[in-house]
């Protein structure tokens, strides 16, 4: 039977790439109105073209043709070849698959864990010895990928298995693969996800950021008033975080003093803000717009907002997260946010639109500006910081406007093409 | 007689893994999870071979089994350690530990029998 889906399978491989239609399209040389054609199965595929869209997508080109039933008894084979020492019954896979196609999709699942797991260990190995946290994670992560190999392989090579000790197997294989899952997920997040901020404790930064996290990042306490020990820190737990908090709030104060909080909603009733029409009105710069407008209550702004602030070094200094935007841990962000863009370019404010690649693939309206810090001395080459104010953008919103394609951080950015990747992705590795 | 192991692994699942290859090899499997008291059971169970895992609560392997070698009935007793840290490093400290062999997670079950069978065949001709 002629496969029908070739074209759904593409489109849905270019998303998980983050590729356009446009971008695929040039990169094999056909326009992109055939590619949709193709992609909305209107064109048969085949030959060369196919294998070229593979090529692009980095996927083999049967994955493309074939879907699931044989990706997984290609994945059963593999599974058997990597069994070391053991000999599964090869000559017997599309009947185990067929008989058994639930747990024959587990174990196949499995196996590409483990396997991806394996090479992502290597790629991470590296790190382990300068985070703690990160260790801990990976033994967790080992532990268990340790743990489905061994009852998984059980299961597949026990010709005889008593029906209790099956039963028993099963259940356990079950339990690991949901903790892998869960172990899985919570790394990723500890590395790129900004949204996991709960997990992200530690350092004094963080833990700063939780705490306004917690508050939603607006203190009703503190507006019109300049003194930020009105707030109570006591939840938070080193002497350091504190610190960190309380100057995080000196700044807060002294941006809801120059620009008050009804004023700000009389100025913003019914449009879009614009931060230099902003600093103009209240006579203020732009870095204090766009920390201020960030720091607005709920609904003020129609559109989530999110924050960050760097300095020099790009060190984050602080960040507040919007959906759909990772903000990496580390300094280990990308350099193609305009957030480090707008420190070659001091006091210039500037404005893009980007698409961050990856899982979401989301687009936002950005507003970056470097500031010099104050100076101590006469002479002193100046230190600069740089904010950039991160604003969702509607579905469909605002078409037909250039878009800067940027990444989360280079270990989980998929496009392989950059000219300033510091690393491989881990993202070819199937992660 | 029966060959007798003490695993000695605070992942149940795993234990349970290792425990039916073990038991079906005709080994008689004794497990343990907890590391403080480690060296006193394996000195009460007596076994013909140890199964060590690194991370443990209350006292890591590698101490544990530079315990062992203090000890002048355990030390010649064969440990295979499990561990989720392979680098060189980790290698050579439970090589300077006097491990018998080192073992990295996730292994597979041919792996860990085979060594099994090589330690114990080894110490039963010395």
């Amino acid at each position: 039977m002629r496969d029908t889906l070739t074209g759904s399978r593409i489109r849905e491989r270019r998303q998980i790439a983050g590729l356009r239609q446009a971008e695929l399209a040039r990169r094999v040389g056909i326009s992109a109105s055939y590619l949709n054609l193709i992609e909305h199965n209107r064109r048969r595929i085949g030959g060369k073209l196919l294998v070229d869209i593979a090529a692009a997508l980095a996927v083999e080109p049967s994955l493309l043709t074939q879907g699931l039933e044989a990706t997984l008894i290609s994945a059963l084979r593999e599974a058997a070849a990597d069994a070391v020492g053991q000999q599964a019954e090869v000559d017997s896979l599309e009947e185990f698959a067929g008989r058994f196609p639930g747990w024959a999709a587990v174990l196949a699942q499995m196996h590409r864990r483990v396997v991806s797991l394996e090479r992502t260990v290597e790629t991470l190995s590296d790190r382990l010895t300068h985070d703690p946290h990160l260790a801990a994670s990976m033994h967790e992560v080992l532990s268990t990928a340790a743990a489905i190999r061994s009852t998984a392989a059980i299961l597949a090579e026990t010709q005889e298995i008593e029906p209790e000790w099956q039963d028993r197997f099963h259940r356990n294989l079950h339990q690991d693969a949901e903790r892998l899952a869960d172990s899985s997920k919570s790394l990723v997040a500890y590395l790129d996800d900004s949204d996991a901020a709960d997990d992200r404790r530690g350092v004094p930064l963080e833990d700063a950021e939780a705490f306004f996290e917690q508050r939603g990042h607006h203190f009703p306490e503190m507006e019109g008033s300049e003194d930020s020990s009105a707030i109570d820190l006591s939840e938070i737990d080193s002497a350091a975080a504190k610190t960190v908090a309380r100057g995080l709030l000196d700044v807060y104060a002294s941006d809801a003093k120059a620009m008050p909080l009804e004023a700000v909603k009389a100025a913003l009733a019914g449009t879009e803000p614009d931060p230099i029409k902003l600093a103009a009105q209240f006579s203020v710069d732009i870095a204090t717009v766009l920390r201020r407008l960030a720091a607005l209550p709920d609904g003020v702004l129609s559109r989530p907002t999110g924050l960050v602030v760097c300095d020099a070094s790009g060190s984050i200094l602080f960040a507040k997260s919007v959906p759909g935007f990772a903000m990496p841990r580390f300094g280990e962000a990308c350099p193609l946010w305009p957030l480090f863009q707008a420190l070659n370019r001091p006091l210039v404010p500037i404005r893009k639109r980007i698409v961050q690649l990856g899982r979401s693939a989301a687009e936002f309206d950005c507003y970056a500006y470097a500031w010099p810090q104050a100076m101590s001395g006469y002479d002193d080459a100046p230190v600069y910081r740089s904010v950039m104010l991160v604003r969702s953008v509607e579905e469909g919103g605002q078409g037909g406007q250039p878009v800067a394609r940027v990444g989360p951080s280079c270990r989980v950015c998929p496009n392989a093409d950059c000219e300033s990747r510091r690393e491989p992705s881990i993202l070819s590795e199937g992660f | 007689m029966s060959r007798k192991v003490l695993l000695i692994e605070d992942e149940p699942n795993i234990a349970e893994a290792i425990r039916f290859l073990l038991t079906r090899e005709g080994w008689q499997v004794e497990t343990h999870a907890e590391g403080t008291d480690a060296v006193e059971v394996i000195q009460g169970a007596n076994p013909d071979l140890v199964i060590l895992d690194v991370m443990l609560p209350g006292k890591s392997g590698m101490d544990i089994l530079r315990d062992l070698r203090e000890l002048d009935d355990l030390r010649g007793l064969p440990v295979l350690m499990l561990t989720a840290r392979g680098q060189l490093r980790d290698r050579e400290m439970a090589e300077s530990a006097g491990v018998s062999r080192f073992m990295t997670k996730p292994f597979s079950n041919a792996e860990v029998l085979t060594a099994v069978r090589d330690l114990h065949a080894q110490a039963t001709q010395s």
